[in-house]
């Protein structure tokens, strides 16, 4: 396919070049050539014009750096060739180089070699610009030289650049980039590349006069599926003749098609994630609250308790924290790591995070919660204020604005797929949701600790009877869900801000995620939060407005417990009030 | 059967001794109260600190009828409060007449935002009548249509908290939007006249200071009055124990969609009252964490009485405003903790305290109910504080 364009090219001049161009870009592949500067300077002497832009073609897809400076320079009449009288030898092509002399006289350096131009006795020559003819160019030679050079951009060792300069020359739609991407898409071996060299390509000959080749280049982009074609493809369905614009438009609704198709998916990943997002944070709610029916207002807090945390070992991996909460000056010594081994902070911050919050909670249910267990609604008021001392005092020794936790950079690239952008944060994210409750129901099912969970959870005085320490299982659990919660807060703190109002942002939502799953049940959990991430990110994609989206999935969540009033998965009971 | 003039038994004269206290202290915050301002005695700043709290102890009431007397742990109580402010914030902004920034006969946001003619909802604003029945209908209509979904799938308890307070938290992200056209961010502010007089005179302020201390007077006249009758019994049985009102007979769902209805009314004139003293109203004030606030009143006065949530949301205010200037730092972890305190030690708030000495005194501290008639005495006790 690639050959048929070429050969279809308009001009034969062109036509000539070009194939002059491809072939020598294949003998390159398969051998080193000559150096670059010796194959310009060659160039610069010979004597035929056609002669000349072989050679200059010859260099495409080398990417010298002294390729684009020499070519350059030719271009603007700056390299000189001068011919020796004394002994008559070759032609010699140089620069000028420095500041003229007293007598009008330059130093000249040779192109092929880059040293100084020595005369017959070894000496450095200098030279007037009347001793030597600028070397000129010709509309062929330049575009030669185009060529060249637009395919040492289009080379860039990095694929990741390669990728930028093509996608950029697509939407330029300059046709003089034409045989330079021609050139590049039959030897590139990046697929991704590969694809938008194509799509550039198809780009470029949309704007060419054959019709034929416009409404080729249509269907390209269409089975492409180019996004980025689509204002390009609009403007020619306006502008271009009947046919070429009927290909442009059906084109268009390929494209959109395709596009439907991406942003779907793009919904549902981004849906999954969001759940996955809410699902980390519910999980340990539906422990504290589902299992035990503790209203934590605190879990918020709990969950700011495990970004602080990720945040100090982050610092302490890094250069060090200095704090001063209630003026006491306090600095925590850093190991001062950079690179893989402080990307590694936040495998250290995991664990820490989920001990710290859960001490925290320990220490709630001992101090408060355990009071409060035949009280339900007066625990949501005390946790209340517990969430108001914790803030403040995180207020008060962090500072009250954001800070800045760095995500490991195995966290912060993404991959793009099928036009779909997936970020590895949030890739991770639903792995770690995955995780977390696949723990999280191991626990509570395999282990000699679950058994005495649930017996408590089920009936608490019966527990007692059989001897099980329900005091000690209470506290146990409050403490693993309010851990959860830092993981949760762990997490959050690569995805988010982190500050000392964080939690009050996730809590009603979680409490939403916990009730709407039907409270005591995990799998409800699960379900829910997946179910209002995708919708909320759907509404999202279909009203183009995050904050609508979100008070529609609010009301769609009241009227959903109007149909199901416990939740999606109710836990039966035998009370009377239950 | 009874002699003419029976000797008062110690239960009466409690209850006279309660009707002398209420009646003493209305006088007081009704007469007294603005008869020292225009004597010079009390300034202009503190009558107005006043007026706003008796505006949060309307709220406070409407969220003890529904929590103390009722079970029903609404947190969506300012959402009703705050739509009361904007109807009246709305009129107040249409009596700004050209007198805004722009110099344009409507609001300025509207005009910021691009409006050269009035949208149509805006209009019949202009008059003062509509907006009060728009202040008394739009959250009962709102109550109505929520409290009718949620009553009568039965959601109740924790659920029903957690519910308004989405309900309350949706409202919020939509005030927050400047095309719902109620100000955006900023709400309203800048208020000049209302019914013809200026705001920002003294004689104004004190007015909607007395028509507060009578709307707080009269609307723990009429919850009191409701709290003795059939109903106010039916309304503390559904609390006690639903399942059993049910299975005699009654129809709880729609005793509870009255009170809901009726107490989103209350909170709708308090906010109504709360914004020309105030002179601002924006979206904030119906975050979730001022519904919250409000129940901490009603739990620091004491819930399941009605002076409780009055003395609550004045002592509570008054020790904000204090601590804000004096401690801005640690005001928060202060309230946080005389929230735990109170939850923890104090289950009958404020009110409960000579119950627990007098319980204490007994020996015989058991005492399943919140007491209601010991509403007595600390009004004394509330003016003691202030």
């Amino acid at each position: 396919m690639m050959n048929h364009q070429v050969t279809k090219a308009p001009s034969s001049g062109k036509l000539s070049l070009l194939l002059g161009v491809l072939l020598s870009w294949w003998l390159i592949l398969g051998a080193s050539a000559a150096p670059p500067r010796e194959v310009i300077a060659n160039a610069l002497v010979a004597e035929d014009v056609a002669e000349q832009a072989k050679l200059v073609g010859s260099l495409a897809g080398q990417a010298d750096p002294l390729i684009p400076q020499l070519l350059a320079k030719w271009k603007e009449s700056e390299i000189y060739i001068y011919e020796p009288t004394e002994p008559a030898g070759p032609k010699v092509a140089v620069l000028f180089v420095g500041e003229k002399d007293a007598d009008d006289k330059f130093a000249a350096v040779r192109v092929d070699t880059g040293e100084p131009l020595k005369d017959k006795d070894g000496k450095p020559m200098r030279l007037t610009t009347d001793e030597a003819t600028s070397a000129d160019t010709d509309a062929n030679l330049r575009l030669a030289m185009k060529v060249v050079l637009d395919l040492i951009a289009v080379a860039d060792p990095d694929p990741a650049k390669r990728l930028k300069v093509v996608q950029q020359m697509g939407l330029d739609q300059d046709l003089e980039k034409l045989p330079a991407l021609e050139v590049r898409v039959a030897g590139e071996p990046d697929a991704k590349v590969q694809r938008a060299l194509k799509e550039a390509i198809a780009l470029l000959q949309l704007k060419s006069e054959d019709p034929a080749k416009q409404i080729a280049a249509a269907k390209t982009l269409a089975t492409l599926g180019s996004i980025p074609a689509q204002d390009a493809l609009k403007t020619v369905a306006r502008e271009g003749s009947p046919p070429v614009a009927a290909a442009a438009n059906a084109a268009l609704a390929e494209i959109a098609k395709h596009l439907q198709l991406v942003n779907t998916y793009g919904t549902v990943f981004r849906g999954l994630s969001l759940g996955s997002v809410l699902l980390v944070i519910a999980i340990g709610l539906a422990i504290t609250f589902g299992l035990m029916g503790v209203i934590n207002m605190a879990h918020g807090e709990l969950i700011a308790v495990g970004a602080y945390t990720t945040y100090m070992v982050q610092n302490v991996f890094g250069p060090g924290l200095a704090l001063s909460p209630f003026g006491m000056k306090l600095h925590l010594p850093g190991f001062g790591a950079t690179g893989a081994a402080y990307d590694a902070y936040f495998i250290a911050a995991l664990p820490l995070s989920f001990l710290m919050a859960a001490l925290v909670g320990l220490v709630l249910e001992r101090g408060i919660i355990q009071f409060l267990y035949r009280r339900p609604l007066e625990s949501l008021l005390a946790t209340w204020g517990v969430s108001l001392v914790m803030q403040q005092l995180l207020r008060l020794t962090f500072g009250a604005n954001n800070v800045q936790v760095d995500s490991p950079a195995w966290l912060s690239g993404n991959w793009t797929f099928f036009d779909v952008i997936f970020g590895w944060n949030r890739v991770f994210v639903i792995g770690f949701a995955i995780a977390i409750i696949v723990g999280t129901h191991l626990l509570l099912t395999k282990t000699h600790l679950g058994l005495l969970i649930r017996a408590v959870m089920q009936n608490r005085q019966m527990a007692a009877c059989m001897g099980v320490p329900t005091e000690r299982v209470n506290m146990l659990t409050f403490a693993f869900g309010s851990g959860l919660a830092g993981l949760a807060g762990a997490f959050l703190s690569q995805l988010g801000n982190v500050g000392p109002g964080m939690g009050q942002d996730h809590i009603v939502g979680a409490f939403m995620t916990v009730v709407v799953g039907g409270v005591g049940s995990i799998f409800g959990t699960v379900i829910s939060a997946l179910g209002i991430g995708v919708v909320d990110q759907s509404f999202q994609q279909i009203l183009g407005n995050p904050v609508l989206g979100k008070i529609l999935v609010l009301g769609g969540i009241i009227l959903f417990l109007q149909w199901k009033p416990a939740g999606l998965f109710v836990t039966k009971s035998r009370s009377l009030e239950g | 059967m009874m002699t003419p003039f029976p000797p008062p038994t110690p239960k009466e004269i409690l209850a006279r001794l309660e009707i002398f206290l209420i009646c003493a202290g209305s006088l007081l915050l009704v007469v007294f109260l603005p008869l020292l301002n225009i004597s010079g005695t009390i300034d202009n700043y503190t009558l107005n600190l006043w007026g706003k709290y008796l505006c949060y102890g309307i709220l406070a009431i409407s969220v003890d009828l529904l929590w103390g007397y009722t079970g029903l742990l609404s947190l969506g109580q300012a959402l009703f409060f705050s739509l009361g402010g904007y109807m009246m914030g709305m009129y107040l902004m249409r009596m700004i007449g050209s007198l805004g920034q722009y110099k344009k006969p409507m609001p300025d946001f509207l005009v910021f935002l691009g409006w050269t003619e009035l949208p149509t909802f805006w209009k019949p604003f202009d008059s003062f009548l509509f907006a009060a029945i728009m202040i008394v209908l739009l959250p009962s209509i709102i109550a109505l249509v929520f409290g009718y979904l949620a009553f009568r799938s039965r959601i109740k308890g924790v659920y029903f908290s957690i519910l308004t307070q989405a309900l309350t938290y949706a409202a919020a992200l939509m005030f927050f939007r400047n095309d719902m056209l109620m100000g955006g961010n900023n709400g309203f502010t800048d208020f000049k006249f209302i019914l013809g007089q200026n705001l920002r005179e003294p004689a104004t302020q004190r007015g909607l200071y007395i028509a507060t201390a009578v709307l707080t007077v009269g609307a723990f006249l009429i919850c009191r009055w409701l709290t003795k009758t059939k109903f106010g019994l039916v309304q503390r049985a559904i609390r006690d124990s639903e399942t059993r009102v049910l299975f005699s007979g009654y129809a709880a769902a729609n005793y509870k969609l009255f009170v809901f209805v009726l107490c989103a009314v209350l909170a709708a004139l308090g906010g109504a009252l709360y914004v020309p003293q105030v002179g601002i109203i924006n979206p904030s004030e119906m975050w979730p964490d001022k519904s919250l606030e409000a129940v901490v009143w009603c739990a620091v006065g004491g819930r399941g009485t009605l002076v409780g949530p009055i003395i609550g949301a004045v002592s509570v205010n008054a020790l904000k405003s204090w601590a804000t200037t004096e401690y801005p730092d640690l005001w928060l972890i202060l309230l946080g903790g005389l929230f735990i305190l109170v939850v923890l030690f104090l289950p009958k708030g404020i009110v409960g305290i000579p119950g627990m000495i007098a319980g204490a005194f007994k020996r015989a501290p058991k005492e399943e109910a919140p007491a209601e008639p010991a509403a007595a005495e600390p009004i004394v006790k509330t003016e003691a504080e202030a």
